[in-house]
C-alpha cells in the first residue's frame, strides 16, 4: 500500500524512522483496499461501543468519533527517550515555576519573566498565594503538544497544564488497532499504554493531604453527560477504579472536609482529579453563576484538607506569552539547556515583536495567547489577503494578547485518505503524569490534519488521530 | 473505597433496569396482542394496549383512533411518547452513559447499538406485516441486555440497585396487565368462560410468557381466576407478583445486611408485609374482595416502597427532579 506513497519535502514518521523497516514491510504487504475496509469497520465499531464526543447543536445531541486514521506513527525507544526526558524536564520546571509564582516569585524579582506578565494574566489566582501543595505538585497531568519540523528536531509548541484531555484516545486508539490490525502487530515489540489509569491513580494517592494514609480516598469530578469530553471522564474513572462524580454529589462541611453523598450517608473524598476549569470549580470564590462547582471548595483546599489535580491557576503557566520564557525557567530552575526547544516565538507585548511581526504576518503563525483548540489562529502562508488584514487589526488592537511564530513545515505520516495513502501533517502529545516523580505514557496522542498541506491537527478543526507507536 | 457508592449512582442504576425492564414488557405486550388479540371478527383490538398504560387520553390527543399502524408508531418509536419504547431505551441509555464507570463496557455496548438502531427506524419497519419479527428483535434486544449483565456485572452494591428495579418493575407491569381484565372477573360476569373471554386471559397469559409455565402448574385449563391467580400469587414464577416481591425484599435485605446500608427500613417493612399478605391469601378472596381494589393496594403499597427507597439511599432532591417519570 505503500508503493505510490511519496511525503515531498516534508519530514516523513515513518520513511525516516529507522527501526520502523518491519513496521513498513508489513503496511507495504497489506492491500489499501483491504486497510480501507478494516478501518471502515473500525470506526463503526468506535461509534458502536460509543468512544465518542458529544456534539449539541440545539437540542439534538450527536456523538461523533474522532476521526481514526489506522496507518500508525511509529517512534523508535531512542526518539522516545529524548521526548520523554524533555518533557520531564519541562514539566519539573513548571511545577517549579507554579509554586514560585505563588510563593516567592523570585523568578520575577530576577526580573527572568517580566512581573506583569504573570501578575497581570487572567489566569493568575491571588488566592493560590501562599498555598503549600503536597510535594510541590501543581501540574498532574500535562499534555505537551510537540511538533518536528523539516530536519526532525522536535520542538515543543505549546504546555497544556489545566485539564489536557485526548489520553483515552491513545488507549482506545491501541486496542482497536489490537482487534482491527492484529497482523500488523506480528512482531513488533510495543510499549503498553493500558497503565495509564493505574499510573495516574497511583499518582493521586501520593498527592493526598498529609500523606493521605494507605488508602486515600479519590475521585473524578465532571461536568457531567452533556460536557464533550464525558466519554474520556468516564474512562478515566473506570480505569482508576474510582466514583466519577459531579458538583452536586459532593459537598464541603464546617470542618472544611469534602465529603460525596453515597448510599450509605456521606463518605470523605481526599483526592479530586477535577475535569471543571478553575472559574467552574466554586461558585463562593469563582464564578457564582457555576452550578458545575462545590460551594466551599476552594476553602477545604487552602486548608488542606484535600488535593485538586491539577492545581488551582496553573493556567497562567501554559498560557502562550509565558511559553517564550520556559527556556529560561528551565535554566533559572534547574540550571540545564531545554532538552526539547521552543519554537521560536515573538511576544507581541514587546515593540521589537510585534514590529516584526506586523512586517513578516504572511510568513508567520499568530496565535491568540489564552485560546485553545486552535480558534482564532492565522496560519500566514495559507492565508487569504482579507484574514492577513483581519489579523493586522486584531494584533495591533491587542498586541499582548498575541504572540507569532515562524509557520514550521511539520513532519508528515502516511495517512489513509479515501482509497490512497497520502501523506499529512502531524504533532504529538504526551501525556506526563506527576505525583512525587514524573512518569510520561509512551507515546502519546498522535493528531492528524486529515485535510491536504493543513496544518491545524485539533479535533475542532477537522483533525484526526492516530496510534502512537513507541517499538520496544 | 470498594464498597461506596454514590447515591445518584444507585438511583442511575435502578432506573436504568427499570427502564429495560419496561421496553421488554412493552414490546411483549404488543407483541400478543398483534399475534392473538382477535375478537370473533377477526378485527384487532388496541384499547386494552392503551388502556394498560393510562395513555388512553394522550393517545387519544395525537391520533384520531387506534389503528394498528398509530399504535405501534406511538409506542415503539415515537420519541415525542415519554413511555414509547424508544424514550425507554433513551432514558435507559442516559443512565447507562452516566454510569460507565460502574457497568461493563459489554453492558453500555449493546444498550447503544440498541439505541441506535431504535433511532432510525423508519415507517417500512414499523408495517404490519413485519412488525412480530419486529417486536420479537426488540425483545430479545432486552433479553440479551438482561443476560450481558448477568454475565458481567459485578454483585456489589450495584447489582443489587439494579435487580431491585428489575423486580419493583416487574411487579408493577404485572399488576397492571391484570387489572386491564378486571371487569370480567366482577361479580356475576354473564359471559365468564365464554370463549372470547378464556381466549382473552390466555393472551394476558402469553404477555407475561406465562402461557405454558401455568399449563403445567394449574390443573383444570385455562380459567379467569386461574391466570389471575398464577399472575398474583405463584411464588415461583418469575414475573408474578409474589415472586417479584419476595425477589425485592431478599435484595433490599442484602443491601441493608451484607453492605450495611442504614437507610431503607420503611421500604424493607412494606415489601415483607406485602409479600405476607400474598403468601396468605388466596385468589378467591382476593376476587370477593374486588381483584380492582386488591391491584390498586398493591400498586400503592410498591410505589410507596419505590419513594422510600429514592428518599433512603438517592440523595437529597425534590421528587420532581428525580426519575419517576412516566412509568406507565
Amino acid at each position: 500500500m505503500l508503493s505510490d506513497y511519496s511525503p515531498g519535502g516534508s519530514y516523513c514518521e515513518l520513511s525516516q524512522a529507522g527501526s520502523a523497516h518491519a513496521i513498513r514491510d508489513l503496511l507495504s504487504a497489506l492491500p489499501v483496499a483491504e486497510m480501507r475496509r478494516r478501518a471502515t469497520e473500525a470506526e463503526a465499531d468506535l461509534h458502536d461501543r460509543g468512544v465518542t464526543f458529544t456534539v449539541y447543536s440545539g437540542k439534538d445531541a450527536i456523538d461523533r468519533v474522532l476521526p481514526f486514521d489506522p496507518i500508525p506513527r511509529v517512534l523508535s525507544s531512542r526518539e522516545w527517550q529524548h521526548v520523554e526526558s524533555g518533557v520531564q524536564q519541562r514539566v519539573a520546571s513548571l511545577n517549579l515555576l507554579l509554586h514560585d509564582i505563588y510563593h516567592g516569585q523570585s523568578i520575577l524579582a530576577d526580573r527572568v519573566i517580566p512581573a506583569e506578565l504573570v501578575l497581570g494574566n487572567p489566569n493568575f489566582r491571588e488566592a493560590m498565594r501562599g498555598v503549600d501543595l503536597p510535594h510541590g505538585t501543581y501540574v498532574h497531568v500535562c499534555g505537551t503538544d510537540i511538533v518536528r519540523d523539516s530536519a526532525g528536531t522536535f520542538f515543543v509548541l505549546e504546555d497544556n497544564a489545566r485539564t489536557p484531555s485526548g489520553v483515552s484516545y491513545v488507549v482506545e486508539n491501541r486496542h482497536m488497532m489490537q482487534r482491527a490490525f492484529p497482523d500488523l502487530l506480528d512482531g513488533v515489540g510495543l510499549q503498553p499504554v493500558d497503565e495509564y489509569g493505574q499510573r495516574l491513580l497511583a499518582a493521586l494517592r501520593e498527592v493526598a493531604p498529609g500523606g493521605g494514609g494507605a488508602d486515600p480516598s479519590v475521585v473524578l469530578l465532571s461536568p457531567g453527560p452533556y460536557n464533550s469530553a464525558f466519554f474520556e471522564h468516564a474512562f478515566l474513572a473506570r480505569e482508576m477504579g474510582v466514583p466519577l462524580v459531579e458538583g452536586r454529589d459532593l459537598l464541603v462541611g464546617e470542618d472544611d472536609r469534602v465529603r460525596m453523598r453515597t448510599t450509605g450517608g456521606l463518605a470523605r473524598v481526599e483526592v479530586i482529579y477535577r475535569r471543571i476549569d478553575d472559574d467552574f470549580l466554586d461558585p463562593e470564590a469563582f464564578r457564582p453563576d457555576s452550578l458545575l462547582g462545590v460551594p466551599g471548595l476552594m476553602r477545604a483546599y487552602r486548608a488542606g484538607k484535600v488535593t485538586l489535580a491539577n492545581a488551582v491557576g496553573t493556567g497562567v503557566a501554559d498560557d502562550k506569552a509565558i511559553y517564550a520564557y520556559m527556556p529560561r525557567a528551565i535554566r533559572y530552575y534547574l540550571g540545564e539547556e531545554p532538552i526539547l526547544p521552543n519554537v521560536e516565538t515573538y511576544v507581541c507585548r514587546e515593540p521589537d515583536a510585534l514590529r516584526y511581526t506586523l512586517d513578516h504576518l504572511a510568513e508567520l503563525v499568530v496565535k491568540p495567547v489564552g485560546g485553545s483548540g486552535g480558534y482564532g489562529v492565522t496560519v500566514g502562508p495559507q492565508a487569504s489577503q482579507g484574514e492577513l488584514e483581519a489579523c493586522r487589526a486584531r494584533l495591533l488592537a491587542d498586541p499582548a494578547g498575541h504572540i507569532s511564530q515562524p509557520c514550521l513545515d511539520l513532519s508528515v505520516s502516511p495517512t489513509l485518505v479515501g482509497d490512497a495513502v497520502e501523506p499529512r501533517h502531524v504533532d504529538l502529545r504526551p501525556f506526563a503524569v506527576t505525583g512525587t516523580g514524573t512518569w510520561v505514557l509512551p507515546g502519546g496522542l498522535t493528531r492528524v490534519a486529515l485535510r491536504r498541506g493543513s496544518l491545524v491537527v485539533n479535533s475542532s478543526q477537522g483533525g484526526g488521530s492516530k496510534d502512537t507507536w513507541v517499538l520496544g | 473505597m470498594a464498597d461506596v457508592l454514590l447515591a445518584r449512582s444507585a438511583e442511575g442504576i435502578f432506573w436504568l433496569a427499570r427502564y429495560i425492564e419496561r421496553a421488554e414488557n412493552l414490546a411483549r405486550i404488543l407483541d400478543v396482542n398483534a399475534t392473538f388479540a382477535r375478537d370473533q371478527r377477526g378485527g384487532q383490538d388496541w384499547q386494552p394496549v392503551l388502556q394498560l398504560n393510562a395513555d388512553t387520553e394522550r393517545f387519544a390527543a395525537r391520533h384520531p383512533a387506534p389503528t394498528a399502524e398509530a399504535v405501534i408508531h406511538f409506542y415503539v418509536a415515537d420519541q415525542e411518547n415519554p413511555t414509547s419504547i424508544v424514550s425507554a431505551v433513551a432514558a435507559a441509555r442516559e443512565n447507562a452513559r452516566a454510569l460507565r464507570p460502574l457497568i461493563s463496557t459489554e453492558m453500555w455496548a449493546q444498550l447503544n447499538v440498541v439505541h441506535n438502531w431504535l433511532g432510525q427506524l423508519d415507517d417500512a419497519a414499523l408495517a404490519p406485516g413485519g412488525l412480530v419479527r419486529l417486536l420479537n428483535r426488540i425483545k430479545e434486544a432486552c433479553q440479551t441486555h438482561t443476560g450481558i449483565t448477568e454475565g458481567t456485572l459485578h454483585r456489589d452494591q450495584v447489582s443489587y440497585f439494579y435487580r431491585l428495579g428489575r423486580h419493583l418493575q416487574r411487579a408493577d407491569q404485572t399488576t397492571r396487565l391484570v387489572d386491564i381484565k378486571y371487569h370480567a372477573l366482577l361479580p356475576t360476569p354473564s359471559d365468564v368462560g365464554s370463549p372470547v373471554d378464556v381466549l382473552q386471559w390466555d393472551v394476558v397469559l402469553r404477555s407475561a410468557a406465562a402461557h405454558h409455565a401455568y399449563l403445567r402448574v394449574v390443573s383444570g385449563g385455562v380459567t379467569p381466576a386461574g391466570v389471575a391467580g398464577f399472575l398474583l400469587l405463584q411464588p415461583h414464577f418469575p414475573r408474578a407478583l409474589a415472586f417479584c416481591v419476595a425477589e425485592a425484599h431478599r435484595l433490599l435485605g442484602v443491601l441493608r445486611a451484607r453492605h450495611e446500608l442504614a437507610g431503607g427500613a420503611g421500604a424493607a417493612k412494606a415489601l415483607d408485609a406485602l409479600h405476607a399478605r400474598l403468601s396468605v391469601t388466596s385468589i378467591d378472596a382476593v376476587i370477593a374482595g374486588g381483584l380492582h381494589e386488591f391491584v390498586d393496594d398493591v400498586q400503592r403499597e410498591l410505589i410507596a416502597a419505590s419513594d422510600d427507597l429514592a428518599s433512603a439511599f438517592f440523595g437529597p432532591g425534590p421528587a420532581g427532579a428525580r426519575q419517576s417519570q412516566h412509568q406507565g
